[in-house]
């Protein structure tokens, strides 16, 4: 079908020039519009002055002063990006250390911590979210009435332990460039293990720590179901927040605070690129299993 | 080379010290108290006592649990399979672009995967519900049509009918495409742009077409892309609990649904583990699949 198109065009394009091919570019169009169109829809009726939110009705930016001050809102986002910080530091500091203790030793059961770690990243999330909610009602349970932020403890401690697997993915890929040679020659002049490890180790993967930092923040800020089964009435979070809101209905309001959230996203989205390059962007989502 | 661990003990033991505690302590052992409950029993309101029993497994197998697994099961293939179909030809558009646009397709495909998921669900809503710019452009499309019926002498189409595109099952599927095409597009096009070009050359030279290149070259080199693909997208549909929530009718229900409602409102946590953890031993059912074929294809690859 194509053939016939080509032939017509000035300079045909070559044999595996798959993207000068209108049916591959029309598809492509297609594709990025269901992408897209629902989240610009959504974005661009945030601005919409109508309750109803269907038509057009011209320019406000009420919705946004109604969302910014809507208490709960601003309590559910506030403990979203506390949780957000305190998991996303913690799960670099142990993701590291995992994918150093994996990079450069060996020790028998080696392979077992290996598959451990990575199963945290295959589990169904309802699975590891209904672990979580035994684990704090039954074994750990975690104070009551504490003092905020202490009472985020637990849904900082379950986001921890499904990010900083993550973080060691991508720790571990930028291991892999590092020359070991380096580290023998520091300690061939005289540093210790931790010298070496601080002065030589930690600035070769320091673009992988912020990198994995923004990819466990985004985790974090992301999660809706384990944070589901972790919080109770006096922790919510911005996502649980949006979908008590949700359920109830769909308002101009909750448009706004979206918006607010994919603008947080798409800057974090671009700052993990700066670090990065577009190696981010596919960080610990299977294609780094080369 | 690495380090063998009795020449830095004491580093060794600081650095395995955290991960493995938190892994066990704040992984494992959540887990493990699931699938110990899916041996158990209610006992009073609040108590469960680990009998050892096999109810819970043997309740799972009720023709209604396991309609829900069959229907679960068959939603998440269809999503796959409709992933595959969608977004191979854009890993392929994306394999075959000029060098220096391809971190921005990427970017085009990966940044709604950014996005907050609760968003991305709630964006499709408002999109599909009855008064949702889908059926606004269709009242829009269906008055004009009526009219140009009026105006060439035909009887008008008649009273306008929204579609019901939301909760039902279309609308489960059409979300789970939507949160989950990222996922294949990416390990489809790292597989495709490892692919030597010269013997997709070679089949186009000899006069093979693009779609024959495509199923009888492109397809077999890279299968194990598309294994994988395909599994890093079923698993996390299988699981799906907040699109079948939200965007799904009263026969919607996938198992995530019925694992959370055992465990908030019907309190039955011994039942919920064992659904829970029949899940989890499906998700390395897939991944013992994807891991034997990867084998078979390398073992192929060399012989």
């Amino acid at each position: 079908m194509s053939e016939t198109i080509i032939k017509v065009k000035k300079t045909p394009p070559g044999p595996l020039e798959y993207l000068r091919r209108w049916p591959i570019q029309a598809w492509l169009v297609a594709v990025t519009v269901f992408l897209y169109a629902p989240l610009i829809s959504l974005m661009v009726f945030s601005f919409n002055d109508s309750k109803r939110n269907v038509v057009w009705q011209g320019f406000t930016l009420k919705y946004y002063v109604k969302a910014l001050t809507n208490d709960s809102l601003i309590m559910a986002f506030t403990n979203s990006m506390v949780i957000a910080l305190f998991s996303t530091i913690l799960s670099v500091i142990v993701g590291a250390m995992a994918a150093i203790v994996l990079w450069r030793f060996r020790f028998s059961g080696r392979t077992a911590f290996d598959a451990g770690l990575a199963i945290p990243i295959v589990v169904p999330e309802i699975c590891m979210g209904v672990g979580m909610l035994v684990f704090f009602a039954k074994i750990f349970p975690w104070p009551q009435g504490l003092p905020w932020p202490l009472n985020l403890g637990a849904i900082i401690i379950a986001h921890i332990s499904f990010s900083f697997p993550f973080v060691a993915v991508v720790v571990r890929a930028r291991l892999a460039s590092f020359n070991r040679e380096l580290e023998e020659a520091a300690k061939d002049l005289g540093a210790s293990e931790w010298r070496t490890l601080i002065d030589v180790l930690i600035p070769h993967i320091q673009p992988s720590l912020i990198a994995g930092g923004l990819l466990a923040f985004t985790l974090s800020l992301d999660d809706f179901v384990i944070t589901f089964f972790t919080s109770g009435p006096d922790t919510v979070t911005f996502p649980v927040q949006i979908y008590s809101m949700v359920r109830f209905a769909v308002t101009p309001e909750i448009n706004a605070a979206s918006t607010i959230l994919i603008v947080v996203t798409v800057l974090l989205t671009f700052l993990a690129l700066k670090f990065q390059g577009s190696d981010a962007l596919t960080a610990g989502h299977g294609t780094e299993k080369k | 080379m690495e380090q063998s661990w009795r020449q830095a003990k004491g580093m060794f033991a600081a650095m395995l010290s955290a991960p493995l505690v938190w892994l066990v302590f704040f992984f494992f052992v959540p887990l493990g108290i699931v699938w110990l409950y899916s041996f158990g029993q209610n006992e009073g309101l609040v108590d469960i006592a680990f009998t050892g029993t096999w109810a819970n497994y043997a309740k799972a197998l009720e023709p209604l649990y396991l309609g829900i697994f069959a229907k679960s099961l068959w939603i998440a293939a269809l999503t796959t399979f409709l992933c595959v179909v969608i977004g191979f030809p854009v890993a392929l558009a994306i394999t075959f672009a000029p060098e220096k646009w391809k971190p921005w397709f990427l970017l085009l495909i990966m940044l709604p995967f950014w996005t907050n998921l609760l968003i991305r669900t709630y964006a499709l809503i408002a999109v599909l519900r009855t008064e949702g710019y889908v059926n606004q452009t269709y009242h829009f499309l269906w008055n004009n049509a009526s009219g140009f019926m009026t105006v060439i002498g035909l009887a008008p189409l008649g009273e306008f009918q929204p579609m019901e595109l939301l909760y039902n099952n279309f609308a489960v599927i059409l979300g789970l495409v939507y949160v989950h095409l990222p996922f294949m597009i990416l390990p489809l096009y790292s597989t495709l742009d490892r692919l030597d070009r010269s013997l997709l050359e070679a089949s186009l030279d000899l006069g093979a077409g693009h779609i024959r290149t495509l199923f009888s070259i492109v397809v077999p080199l890279a299968g194990a892309g598309i294994a994988s693909g395909v599994l890093i997208t079923f698993i996390p549909a299988l699981g799906a609990y907040l699109t079948p929530d939200l965007l799904g009718g009263t026969d919607s229900q996938m198992i995530a649904n019925v694992i959370e409602s055992q465990f908030k409102r019907a309190n039955n946590w011994p039942f919920g583990a064992a659904l829970a953890f029949l899940l989890v031993y499906l998700t390395f059912i897939g991944i013992a699949i994807q891991g034997f074929l990867n084998n078979s294809a390398k073992k192929r690859g060399m012989g």
